[in-house]
């Protein structure tokens, strides 16, 4: 790996002293691979994820769901299930105390259903018994009536006038059109294309759990894997009736998130249980159950036009981009809004014609996963882009670069791109990345080739391609929302050392934020021992674990309130060693005067007493984009990306293997450098699976492949070795310059994989994930 | 439960004898650790021999502790990931996981220990191939693997080396 170095962020936010830190690193501080404070609880197998937990007295929750991807509820008899021995609680809709919907940005969502279902694996009934094979045959004894209805499975059909509405208010979730430049531009090469995307499964390893335990006055603390404890809180408390203050909910270890644990789960059932009961109660998906209790990733449908001049220049985009939001709303909104603001690349391009939509279907919901509406739509510019330098007969790396966007350049939105955007950069450090060898070298190696051990092939009819994509997106929240986070920082003395303790809602769901948090704070405060206190709602809300957010909001809020306790320690001091705040720096221990070489000891400073500062950190403003014209300046800053793949494909069977990826992307500043490579090699995994594996497969509206033997996630030997470029280019508007990390690299590994299997097979591949039947003359691979 | 046959259950657990009462014929030997005997390390990513994430040894042999009947781990040796080291005596493997940055959500992690320490003990300089084949069975979805693999080489020289 290299590292491209390059200076600090020019701009700091007004009144913000230099770091002393920067210059000189703290051990285990900003920039340093410090070690995970959580990483030996996890290797002994010590750590408590929210599926360990256990509480005497400890009742077990289960679940009833719809089979049927659309019905009317005629009845629901619960009698038999209750006269279970072992059964304590057997709840429906009628039993829900406060709000009966809810949902992240609608609530349409029924807590536990009761006229009607509108997608496969709906709740409808939920029970808490003493065994969970108790529960499990309780749920048996359930006897719900449905009336099937015909399920509504097409988004473009359920977009059409007259299909029956599964909301009051339409099958349009969202519609959002953005218009810039001249509309009727023409030009002298046109490409078009048709691109589909499937439904991907955040796949995360530990199942949605929770332990609920009431407090015997009516409220009830709840220990979940969440991604954002304060939004959860709201909804909570609002379908359980109770003021949010009777409802705490603190982080369990979270075994994985990408999306997955954005929306509400089991978290309201489990404290109905508990309540009812007024016994703890743990409630614990199966994989099959986890496929249907979370949401997914959005499937596609793209219709692409791209015009250029001869020379390669781009003249227009125009994209229709038709997201498939399910059943419920979730957060379809704001990933139709990035499928729209990002759909003509990382590109200049004088004008666009782009229309996202997103509809209601009777398929399972569809939301947040890592990348969150700009990994459809990279896929399809980035197979527009290959097309056309085929079109022009340009190389597609040049095509590229001569249209990339850099500082200055404008989005569809009209919206100035205010920091690096370094796409040339990226795609010459990958294009100048050395090529893996043609054959493997060595003794046969089976596993290097496509068909691996089951020894399809020794090389013969195995051919080779090379593709490249770049992507970028959005940090942060966006459209006029006001993401902040909370950070509290006390510094105190504790067997003469000092000691800081940071508080936040921050949900560390194993990106690494605990040690970025205690990084920090070494660093800021020049003290080795830090704590991190369990992230809970008892502090501020820290916003989301997503968007690739935490490092820059939860850590820019750590590092402001460490400056404010450091400016209150040496204010101190003022007068004893120097008149000149400006010349004092906290380091090892001891406050540092940097003119006269004195140091004054830290702990004998703060003597008995503590600091503490409380520190709320607001990205800069953003404004919503206009409804008619999707102008506006929606977001507050962008993370690019790109990829290089090679990839063999037997093209007799259809067998394909990735045999490297190498990755260029800008982080800003990598806080922890191998935290940040585990975040690309992890996020790579990911795309290289929707490339060529991951698909919820969905018939008539029902779930086909629900369990980890059908549904494939890349395993060791799917995924290839990766070279990484960390450039580290700081950006203007954030503590330290970081940008996100976590999903670009699942942004523009999809197309780099599936533009070297157009190369080494000249087949169109316009739908994802690839499948062995499209490589195949003989065979036609069927729906589309 | 109603309908059930209950059993006790006797066997060797980390080189402790163990008598569990009360276990349903139903549960899986992962249930029994898990919930009846305060041994979560073992986790529960599928509970249908998919994923590794609940890797154990039973007499000495790597299996899915989820697909093992908790009746027929009856006078059986069994060696989980809290029985190759503990936070104060680390496991060379362990050890590796942690240097390496193998570990992000960690939720995979136990069940690699232990496939990773079967694999070492019998091939102590295993190639990459080997160690892909290997660990194979044990899904991570957070590391792309990388990691993985430095951690597992890592391992092994440590272990040559001498340091257990
Ligand atoms: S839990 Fe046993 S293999 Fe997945
Ligand atoms: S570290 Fe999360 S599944 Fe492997």
């Amino acid at each position: 790996m290299s590292t491209h170095t390059t200076a600090p962020p020019k701009t700091r936010p007004p009144g913000t002293p230099e770091t002393t830190g920067m210059d000189a690193p703290t051990k285990d501080g900003v920039g340093s691979s410090a070690r995970r404070p959580d990483g030996v609880p996890k290797v002994t197998g010590d750590f408590a994820y929210s599926s360990d937990l256990w509480a005497e007295g400890m009742l077990w929750g289960a679940t009833v769901r719809s089979p049927h991807p659309r019905a009317r509820i005629v009845s629901i008899d619960i009698s038999k299930a209750l006269a279970l021995p072992g059964v304590w609680a057997v709840l429906t809709h009628e039993d829900v105390p406060g709000r009966k919907t809810y949902g992240l940005e609608l609530p349409d969502q029924p807590v536990l259903a009761w006229d009607q279902v509108r997608y496969e694996g709906e709740a409808v009934v939920i029970i808490a018994a003493e065994h969970p094979e108790t529960a499990r045959r309780a749920a048996d004894r359930v006897t719900i009536v449905y009336e099937e209805l015909d399920p509504i499975t097409d988004p473009e059909a359920a977009l059409e006038v007259g299909t029956d509405a599964l909301h009051p208010g339409g099958n349009l979730v969202r519609h959002v059109p953005i218009r810039s430049g001249d509309q009727d531009a023409t030009a002298d090469v046109v490409v078009t294309g048709d691109y589909a995307t499937r439904m991907q499964d955040q796949a995360f390893l530990g199942p949605e759990s929770g332990l609920a335990v009431p407090d015997g006055e009516g409220g009830v603390d709840l220990y979940v894997a969440t991604q954002w404890m304060h939004v959860d809180l709201g909804q909570l408390a609002g379908s359980l009736g109770l003021t949010e203050d009777r409802v705490r909910i603190t982080l369990a270890g979270v075994g994985g998130a990408f999306g997955a644990r954005e929306d509400l789960s089991m978290q309201i059932h489990c404290c109905m249980l508990a309540l009812h009961t007024n016994r703890p109660v743990k409630m614990m998906y199966s994989r099959e159950e986890s496929f249907y209790g979370h949401v997914h990733r959005h499937p596609a449908r793209m219709h692409y036009e791209h015009g250029a001049t001869k020379a390669g220049d781009l003249v227009y985009v125009k994209a229709k981009i038709v997201l498939d939001g399910g059943a419920y709303a979730s957060s379809s909104t704001a990933v139709v809004s990035n499928a729209a603001c990002f759909a003509a690349g990382p590109y200049n391009v004088p004008n666009t014609t782009i229309d996202g939509y997103v509809a209601y279907t009777n398929n399972p919901p569809c939301g947040a996963m890592r990348g969150f509406g700009s990994v459809q739509v990279c896929f399809a510019y980035e197979s527009q882009m290959d097309k056309l330098a085929d079109a022009l007969g340009m190389d597609p790396v040049d095509l590229r670069i001569r249209n990339a966007m850099t500082t200055g350049s404008r989005l569809p939105t009209g919206q100035k791109v205010e920091g690096p955007a370094p796409v040339k950069e990226l795609l010459e450090s990958i294009r100048a990345m050395p090529l893996p060898p043609a054959t493997p070298a060595g003794p046969l190696d089976l596993t290097r080739y496509p068909g691996g051990v089951s020894n399809t092939t020794h090389g013969e009819g195995v051919r080779r391609g090379i593709g490249y994509g770049v992507g970028f997106k959005n940090i942060a929240y966006s459209e006029g929302f006001d993401d902040y986070s909370t950070a509290r920082v006390k510094l105190w003395v504790s067997g003469g050392e000092p000691i800081v303790e940071v508080h936040t809602a921050a949900a560390e769901v194993g990106q690494g934020i605990v040690t970025v948090q205690m990084q920090i704070a070494r660093t800021e405060l020049g003290v080795d021992q830090v704590v991190v206190l369990p992230a809970d709602t008892q502090v501020g809300s820290a916003g989301s674990t997503s968007a690739s957010r935490q490092t820059s909001m939860t850590g820019g809020a750590v590092r402001r309130a460490c400056i404010a306790v450091r400016m209150r320690v040496l204010q101190k001091v003022v007068g004893t060693l120097t008149d000149d705040p400006g010349d004092l720096s906290l380091n090892g221990g001891k406050i540092v005067s940097d003119s006269l070489g004195m140091t004054l000891d830290l702990a004998e400073v703060i003597g008995a007493g503590s600091f503490e500062e409380t520190y709320e950190y607001h990205h800069r403003k953003t404004s919503p984009l206009d409804p008619e014209t999707g102008q506006g300046d929606a977001h507050v800053a962008f993370a690019f990306s790109a990829h290089r793949a090679v990839c063999d494909v037997d093209l007799e069977l259809g067998l394909v293997k990735v045999v490297e990826l190498a990755t260029a992307q800008d982080v800003g500043k990598a806080i922890n450098p191998q935290a940040v490579e585990g975040q690309i090699e992890g996020g790579s995994a990911q795309g290289l699976g929707l490339a060529v594996m991951e698909e919820i497969q969905i018939k008539d509206g029902k779930i086909m492949n629900p369990s980890f033997t059908d549904y494939l996630i890349p395993t060791i030997l799917d995924m290839p070795p990766m070279q990484i470029d960390i450039m580290e280019l700081g950006d203007p508007d954030s503590e330290y310059g970081v940008k996100g990390v976590g999903e670009p690299p699942a942004i523009s590994s999809t197309p780099a994989i599936v533009a070297a299997l157009r190369d080494a097979s000249g087949k169109p591949l316009a739908r994802i994930p690839v499948r062995p039947d499209d490589f195949l003359d003989f065979i036609s691979s069927g729906d589309d | 439960m109603e309908g059930a046959e209950i059993v006790r259950l006797n066997l060797r657990i980390n080189g402790q004898p163990h008598e569990v009462d009360d276990v349903w014929e139903g549960e899986s030997l992962l249930y029994v650790l898990r919930e009846r005997l305060g041994l979560p390390g073992s986790k529960n990513a599928c509970e249908q021999g998919e994923c590794g994430s609940c890797s154990i040894y039973l007499d000495g042999q790597l299996v899915c502790a989820c697909l093992v009947l908790a009746g027929q781990a009856e006078d059986r040796e069994v060696v989980t990931v809290e029985g190759l080291g503990g936070s104060n005596d680390l496991h060379p493997v362990q050890e590796a996981f942690l240097e390496a940055g193998a570990v992000q959500c960690g939720f995979c992690t136990p069940g690699l220990i232990v496939a990773a320490h079967e694999l070492l003990s019998r091939r102590p300089d295993p190639s990459e191939s080997e160690i892909r084949e290997a660990l194979a069975g044990n899904l991570c979805r957070c590391t792309g693997y990388e990691k993985i693999i430095d951690a597992v080489s890592l391992a092994g020289r440590k272990m040559a080396g001498g340091s257990t």
